[in-house]
Order: C-alpha cells, then sequence, then structure tokens
C-alpha cells in the first residue's frame, strides 16, 4: 500500500523538484524551525551537555569496536529471559522471518510500532506479498501509510503534510482499511488525533502479533527499549500474545547503566523534549503478564559494510534522533524524498550509500551537503558527519576512476586544476589568462555596487553558477602581480590593468 | 616586531586581489612585517571537499614549500585556515609518505585573519573608520570549523562610524559551499536567496565576511536582485581609515597610497 523509494533519480534532480514545491517548502520551514528551537531551548538547559556527548559517543564506541562481544551477549541473555533470537542478514531474510511467525499464528494481520529498521527493509510490503496487512499505529506513519506516500523524516514521517492535507488523507482512506473518519471531522490536530485513537483503538484490540524496533538493547540483562509520545507502542508492546521486534545489530548497549547516558540524550534531541511520554522496556517473557512469545531478529543488511570502514563507521552510532534533519539547510529545502531513502537528511547522505553501496543515486548523496557542519554541532553521540562525507565523495571519485576506462569531464578539470596550481608559475600564468579574459569580458559586464564588474547568465560550464547569480569578471591584476610589481605595496602603485568600468572607458 | 607570511589564498589572488591588499595595508598599520611566500598558490581545499584527495597532493607539498621558514601565517579566510588545520594531515596521511605527514607536523601555525589580530596582536580597535551600515555573516567554517566566536563582531565594534546591525538567521549556511554551488546549484541558489532575504531585511548597506567565497554567492545573488547591497571582506572594511577611499565610493584605492 505504502510506495517505494525504487527509482529515486539523483539527488539534484530530485531536489530541482522537491524546492519548486512552494507548499511543501513552507511545510518544512515551519516544522523543522519548530523543533530546531525547541531543540536549542532544551540542550541549553543541560550543563554538562559537552560531557553527555562524549560519553554517549565512548558509549557507542565501545559497541562498536567489540561488537561480536556484545551482540552474543545480548542472544544469551534473550534467550535466558525466554526470548527467540533470529539472525537476519539482510532484509529479505529479516522479511522471512516476520512472515513465518505471522502465517505459524494464523493471523493475516500485524499492529506496528514506529521502527526505522522495519521501515529499512520494507517489511509492510514484504507482508503485503504474503496476504499479511500491517497497520503503522504510530500518528505520522499512520499519515504516511493512510498516503500512499513515503516518510520523509525519521522522527516525523509525515513532517511534509499540513493539518488539511492530513484531514484530507483520513477523509479519504480510513474507512476503506477500518474504523472510519467522522463526516465533520476538521483541522484541528485534536480532533485528528481523536479520529487516528478511534481508528486504531480497534485494531489494537484485535491484532495477535505486534512488530516493533527497538531503540537500545542492553546486553547484560537482553532488555529491548522503545521510547515514544503517543502510546500506540506501550500498546502493541502489551497488548498482543506474540511480539517480533526488528533491530538494526548497532543497537546494543553495554550495560542497562548506559541507558541513563542515552535516555538524556537521545529525546531532547530528537522531540526537544526533557523526557519522552512513554518509555517501554522489556526483557523476554514474563508468564501470565504481557506477550508470551517474544521473537528478536538482529539486522545485518549491510551494517557490517559500514563498520569495515574506519571512517564511516562512526555513522553506526546513530540512535535515530534526527537532530541533524532539523538543522540542516539543505533537508529544510529539499525535504526527506530527495534522498531516496528512509534515511533522510545528513544522517541519511552518509548511511544510505555505506548500507547500499555505490549506484548513481547513492554517489549522489554525499554530495548533498554544504559541509556547513550544523549537523556535527548537533548530534547527541558526535557523528562528525562532514568528515564522512568527504570520505565517501573520494570514495566515489576513486570508485569511478576505477571502474571507467575514460575520465569524466570532471575527473579531467580537477587534473587540469592540480597540474596548474601545483606551481605558482603556472597558476601565475593561468591568472593572466584570466586577467585578460577579465578585461575581455569587461565589455559587456555591468558594474554592480561598490564598482565592481559583473557578468550575468553565461552558457556552458558556467551556467550552473550564472543562471541566478551575477559572476566577478576575474581582477585585470592579480594579488601576486600586484605584489611583484609593486614590490608589497612599497613602490608608488602607478596604474593597474583595470576589468571595471569607469566612467566612458571600459 | 613581528611577521608573518601572507596566505592569500586562490580565490583572492585572481578575483578579489583587493582584499589581500587590504590585509597588507591592515597588518602593515599595526606594525606587523608582512611577507608574501610567492610560491604559493592554493591549498587544495577544492580538491578534497569534491573528493579528488589524490590531486590534492602536490598541491599540499607545494603550499607546505611555500610556508616553509614563515614564523606564522595569516589568511583571510576561515574556509582555508579550516582546511589547512583539518585537512592537510587527512591529506598526508593518505598519501602514504611519512615525510610528509612529519612536514604538515612541522608547518608555521596558521592564523585566521580575525585570530590573530585577537589572540596574537591582542587588539580590538584597529583604527579603522567606516562610517556605514553594516551586517556580519559568520561563514560556517569560521564559526564551526575553527570557531572563531566574537572576534570579528569585537573588531567590528572598534570601527569608528559603523553601524553594526543584526543579520537574521545569521548562523544559517549561505549555500556556497564549494562545488556544492555547481553541483546542486538549485539547493544552492534556495539557501541563498534566503540569506539575501535576510541582508536585505537587515537594512544593512554593506554585507561584511571573513571569506570571499561566501561573499561571492551572496554577492552574486544580491547584485542579480539589483539590491544595491554591496558585499565587502572583513579586511576591506578593517583596513579604512578616514584618509582611504574604499571601493565602496572608488574602486581602486583600498590600498590608500
Amino acid at each position: 500500500m505504502s510506495g517505494t523509494f525504487l527509482g529515486i533519480p539523483k539527488f539534484p534532480a530530485a531536489a530541482k523538484k522537491a524546492l519548486s514545491d512552494s507548499q511543501l517548502r513552507r511545510n518544512l520551514a515551519h516544522a523543522t524551525g519548530t523543533i530546531r528551537a525547541k531543540r536549542a531551548a532544551v540542550v541549553g538547559e543541560v550543563a554538562d551537555w559537552e560531557q553527555l556527548r562524549l560519553a554517549g559517543e565512548a558509549i557507542k564506541n565501545r559497541v562498536l569496536r567489540h561488537l561480536p562481544h556484545y551482540l552474543e551477549q545480548l542472544e544469551k541473555s534473550l534467550t535466558a529471559a525466554g526470548a527467540t533470537v533470529h539472525w537476519a542478514v539482510d532484509a529479505a531474510e529479516a522479511n522471512r522471518i516476520v512472515v513465518d511467525i505471522a502465517q505459524r499464528h494464523g493471523t493475516d494481520e500485524v499492529v506496528k510500532v514506529k521502527s526505522m529498521a522495519t521501515q529499512e527493509v520494507e517489511l509492510n510490503t514484504a507482508l503485503e506479498a504474503a496476504g499479511i496487512r500491517a497497520w503503522e499505529t504510530d500518528l505520522a506513519e499512520l499519515i504516511v501509510q493512510l498516503g500512499d506516500d513515503l516518510p520523509s523524516h525519521i522522527l516525523v514521517p509525515a513532517i511534509h503534510r499540513n493539518r488539511a492535507e492530513v484531514r484530507e488523507i483520513f477523509l479519504g482512506k480510513m474507512g476503506r482499511v477500518g474504523k472510519a473518519a467522522p463526516d465533520d471531522l476538521t483541522d484541528e490536530p485534536k480532533r485528528l488525533a481523536e479520529a487516528a485513537r478511534t481508528h486504531l483503538r480497534e485494531k489494537f484490540l484485535r491484532a495477535k502479533v505486534a512488530v516493533s524496533g527497538a531503540n537500545f538493547a542492553v546486553a547484560e540483562t537482553g532488555t529491548l527499549t522503545v521510547v515514544e509520545s503517543e502510546g500506540n507502542g506501550r500498546m502493541c508492546l502489551t497488548l498482543p500474545e506474540v511480539l517480533v521486534s526488528v533491530v538494526g545489530i548497532e543497537k546494543v548497549l553495554p550495560t542497562f547503566q548506559d541507558l541513563d547516558v542515552m535516555l538524556q540524550l537521545l529525546p531532547r534531541s530528537s522531540t526537544g523534549e526533557r523526557m519522552n511520554p512513554y518509555t517501554s522496556m522489556w526483557t523476554g517473557v514474563t508468564p501470565g503478564d504481557g506477550p508470551q512469545e517474544v521473537h528478536v531478529i538482529l539486522l545485518d543488511n549491510g551494517r557490517t559494510n559500514v563498520l569495515a570502514d574506519p571512517t564511516g563507521r562512526q555513522a553506526l552510532r546513530c540512535i535515530r534522533c534526527s537532530a541533524c534533519l532539523n538543522v540542516c539547510p539543505v533537508y529544510e529545502r529539499t525535504g526527506g524524498h530527495a534522498y531516496g531513502s528512509v534515511y533522510p537528511g545528513p544522517i541519511g547522505a552518509i548511511l544510505t550509500p555505506m548500507l547500499r553501496g555505490s549506484d548513481p543515486q547513492s554517489d549522489s548523496l554525499p554530495y548533498a551537503s554544504s559541509l556547513c557542519g550544523a549537523c556535527f554541532e548537533v548530534c547527541p553521540v558526535r557523528i562528525d558527519i562532514p568528515a564522512v562525507l568527504v570520505h565517501l565523495r573520494s570514495r566515489v571519485v576513486d570508485e569511478h576512476k576505477e571502474a571507467s576506462a575514460l575520465p569524466s569531464v570532471q575527473d579531467m578539470a580537477f587534473k587540469a586544476a592540480s597540474w596548474t596550481l601545483a606551481s605558482s608559475r603556472r597558476t601565475a600564468a593561468a591568472e593572466k589568462a584570466a586577467g585578460l579574459g577579465g578585461r575581455i569580458l569587461g565589455k559587456r559586464a555591468r558594474t554592480a555596487p561598490g564598482g565592481r564588474a559583473v557578468l550575468g547568465p553565461l552558457p556552458g560550464p558556467a551556467a550552473g553558477w550564472s543562471q541566478s547569480r551575477d559572476i566577478p569578471v576575474p581582477a585585470a591584476e592579480s594579488f601576486r602581480d600586484w605584489w611583484k610589481r609593486t614590490e608589497g605595496g612599497t613602490r608608488d602603485t602607478g596604474s593597474a590593468p583595470t576589468a571595471r568600468r569607469k566612467g566612458g572607458r571600459s | 616586531m613581528s611577521s608573518v607570511g601572507l596566505m592569500v589564498t586562490c580565490m583572492n589572488d585572481a578575483l578579489f586581489p583587493d582584499t589581500g591588499r587590504a590585509v597588507v595595508t591592515l597588518l602593515r598599520r599595526l606594525g606587523v612585517e608582512v611577507g608574501f611566500p610567492a610560491k604559493q598558490t592554493c591549498c587544495g581545499q577544492p580538491m578534497v571537499n569534491t573528493g579528488y584527495l589524490d590531486e590534492a597532493v602536490p598541491l599540499l607539498r607545494n603550499h607546505l614549500d611555500a610556508f616553509v621558514g614563515c614564523e606564522a601565517v595569516v589568511v583571510p579566510s576561515g574556509s582555508c585556515a579550516g582546511s589547512v588545520r583539518h585537512q592537510h594531515r587527512i591529506l598526508a596521511e593518505r598519501s602514504g609518505d611519512p615525510g610528509l605527514v612529519r612536514a604538515v607536523e612541522q608547518a608555521p601555525p596558521v592564523y585566521e585573519l580575525t585570530e590573530y589580530l585577537v589572540d596574537v596582536l591582542g587588539v580590538v580597535d584597529v583604527g579603522a573608520y567606516f562610517p556605514h551600515r553594516v551586517t556580519y555573516h559568520p561563514t560556517c567554517h569560521s564559526l564551526r570549523m575553527l570557531g572563531v566566536g566574537d572576534r570579528p563582531t569585537r573588531l567590528l565594534r572598534g570601527v569608528r562610524g559603523l553601524t553594526l546591525l543584526e543579520l537574521p538567521a545569521a548562523d544559517e549556511c549561505c549555500g556556497f559551499g564549494g562545488t556544492f554551488a555547481v553541483k546542486n546549484a538549485d539547493t544552492s541558489v534556495a539557501m541563498g536567496s534566503d540569506k539575501a532575504r535576510h541582508v536585505r531585511e537587515s537594512g544593512a548597506e554593506v554585507l561584511v565576511a571573513g571569506d570571499n567565497s561566501c561573499l561571492m554567492h551572496i554577492g552574486g545573488l544580491l547584485s542579480r536582485e539589483r539590491s544595491g547591497i554591496r558585499v565587502m571582506h572583513l579586511a576591506e572594511i578593517l583596513a579604512a581609515t578616514e584618509t582611504t577611499r574604499t571601493r565602496t565610493t572608488e574602486p581602486e584605492a583600498v590600498t590608500a597610497r
């Protein structure tokens, strides 16, 4: 029922489409602006925030250094507590395990707690193919699912929709899959939430099997944790007879004590709250209380490839808070769909290419950033996203050089620039040529405020720059030539060649 | 007397030589002996940021050669200072040449201009005069990679006649980002247009920043919009005095000679 990211074009093309949607840009600017301000305020309250970040980074680094050890410990603890542990190397294997469990229990529907891991493996599509309907119970996921849409944000998958659009979706779609929305539904948040609550209640009470992810999995105790805001997660985790949790292998934490740090970092970074409204923890099976059959699927799906990359592995520290999305000026203008993955924004731009490997869309993602560094500044576990972006750009360039016999236009341009700029003599000669070109171009230039000669739209390779931006005419005399001519400004400067228009001459 | 090597940056050299001349004027006025190692070209940042690391190594070697023996290096660019401090080591390590790693470790300290003025010379009043309404854009690399903090605005507040106006959403990236401006031109322009709008809203006559790259992008949009707002590098304002005719009035006279 929901869409798929398959066939999304490269980032620049997808972004161009999103940029032309003014409603989308307004929705995004408003929503990210609001969360950004909330986060800044609650983070500002914590005196030792930087110490907390360092602690979070250290915990996750310890996990990644000894991942096999903690995973084995987690498996043992879970099994001892009565859970069944499964290992899934990829999406297909994870999906098959979930389908098998549902079919064994003779059910044709499951309720779901919002989970990035199940989005990543496209579990809903796999269940649907097996004739099993998966009901998303998180409000935003429900909006995306009912709207036959794709998620565009890690925390708020329907961030690109506004209230009026949500009302339309509820009125049009709810009745087809369950309890319909009331005819007099308005776009008041309270009324929309009420419609969703009534619609979902029916599904919670009927479902035999629930599927969740986990924010954290504690190795020493076998405890899984889900944090959420709506209580839908609590319903899914406690009501059904069978609970299946799909958990990325990087979600493991060594000790229960480590939750102390993580549960301080996560809510402030993600929803801008001091603490999330619902924190649910479960450890295997408790006879007579909650699900009586508990399965945990430990998912790799490319994660060990990420781990093998010494620079890139820090992306596995990610706790999916989405703070980087909310501060990213690129995300704010293009939205999440342009990233072509359930992981959009800065973290998606590094995680997706590493999880998925090289393809034209993946290869465009590391370039979908101005490297402004705002993402690193807010990351609660200090992932140096700009450094990983640059690292992945070099991987794209290197792989392309190896794979193709002929260098690209870009390869040749950088090779030529490298040759020129490795020598001051060649650089000076190139600048002289540019200065001469500047004097010629100066004739068609306009004078910008301050006296600078600028050019309007240009054809050819300069078009990408000059379509919307005036381009400065190269200086008639470079700094190095000025320094040489005037001995560093100590001799009479005299007249220099000029590209500027002054009075009638030019 | 202190002496420094001026790293003028490749972009300033070819496109914005006035900035380099302003730095020379300013530092001399403050009693600093300025040298210009003629061997210098580019720090390699455009290559590194686009993923062409192998192509950047010859530039790194040339850069290290050019500045060897300098007491300190001053550069009127947060971006290029950041590149030298954070990328050169990565580049040297990747090259697999231990000699290059050693050369990077032993290279003279590099200061972005406002760091040098405030931290090394200990001045915030550089004796400048600039009677205009100005707003300041803290470029991302100055702000986050270097952490120059309020040094630029302290220096601007020390300029006589200058009215410093607040820039809305000042900390947000203008969308330049090197080759990002071309590879993702539409997104870059969308970001830059919002920045240009904020500059107009500030009520300033002049937008100032410590990086000509960002100014070229924002200035290119302001100019296309015929906004009438000028963009200037911070060094050019700090170099200006009562007797200086800056390029706001007369194009050629930044060096005041």
